[in-house]
């Protein structure tokens, strides 16, 4: 099974690499952006019986290692 | 005082502060991260500064789940000492052993520069040597050294009075140009609640000997090899 897993950074966290991005954007003359946050995606390959327990797993694996919960908000989508 | 010094995959610091600890009078180990024990009798653990694993992932989150890190832990939960310098306070966060997360620095910079840090109190095993708000001239080098807590833990580290160590300008004032990686209160270093596990950004190692620029590092070191 495919694990979809998306790491970014808690609203409030300052993100001084996402804001670089809108800088370098801004530059490049593409208009109408109001914002960028810079975030993480991995993808997993899970071995699991059913969809429950591959997101039982890659939970597990956010909360140990993937994300930093103190500034990082993940999100898991099972594919 | 018998000191265990970590070596992770891409430390690089390792060497002066073994180097920085025998000039206080320590006796020093190495000890590689796949050890799931630290030599009998160790005082004190040492997480040095460098790029453990290439700082994959986010710094020090790799070798702050390593084997030796298992060992750290039960070193601190039984009281014994522990310092973490740069990448090492970056593997303390990471590991739970600190509160708190390094960020990237708020100018998006790598900073390497000489730094002055005012010691915020002098009653702890890493800072007896020095001075009431002595304010000490050291080195930052690092792209990651924005401390950042949320609001309540911050609350909680100030209330308990955990900050080692703040950057300062030679007056001992916390400026904003004094802070250059926009660490949240101008923090450069904490303790854990027990004020038994330093981790500080600033490389104190580098400040041992007049021939390199400085000797205000060595009371860190000198402080330790008093504590036991």
């Amino acid at each position: 099974m495919k694990a979809r897993v998306t790491v970014t950074l808690k609203n409030g966290v300052l993100d001084p690499q996402g804001k670089a991005i809108e800088g370098a954007l801004r530059s490049l003359g593409i208009a109408g952006i109001a914002g960028v946050r810079q975030g993480k995606f991995f993808e997993v390959e899970v071995e699991a019986a059913d969809r429950a327990e591959a997101e039982a797993t890659v939970k597990a694996a956010c909360d140990r290692l993937l994300a930093n919960t103190v500034v990082e908000n993940y999100r898991v989508e099972i594919a | 005082m018998k000191a265990a010094v970590i070596v992770f995959p891409g430390s690089n610091r390792d060497g002066d502060v073994v180097r920085a600890l025998r000039q206080a009078g320590a006796e020093v180990s190495r000890v590689w991260h796949a050890e799931t024990a630290l030599p009998a009798g160790t005082d004190l653990a040492v997480l040095p500064g460098g790029f453990s694993y290439g700082d994959y992932l986010r710094c020090g989150a790799i070798a702050g789940r390593a084997n030796a890190m298992d060992a750290v832990r039960a070193h601190a939960a039984r009281g014994g000492l522990v310092l973490g310098i740069c990448n090492g306070f970056q593997i303390l966060c990471e590991s739970g052993l600190l509160p708190g997360v390094l960020m990237r620095n708020v100018n998006r910079r790598f900073i390497c520069h000489r730094q002055l840090l005012r010691v915020e109190r002098t009653d702890t095993a890493f800072t007896r040597a020095y001075g009431e708000r002595q304010v000490i001239d050291v080195c930052v080098a690092h792209g990651e050294g924005n401390y950042y807590a949320d609001p309540e833990t911050l609350a909680r580290i100030e209330g308990e009075g955990l900050v080692a160590f703040r950057y300062c300008d030679a007056a001992g004032t916390l400026t904003e140009d004094a802070n250059r990686n926009g660490s949240v209160n101008s923090i450069a270093g904490i303790y854990s609640q027990t004020r038994t596990v330093l981790g500080l950004m600033p490389h104190p190692e580098n400040f041992v000997e007049d021939l390199v620029g400085g000797t205000d590092g060595r009371g860190l070191f000198e402080s330790l090899a008093r504590a036991a």
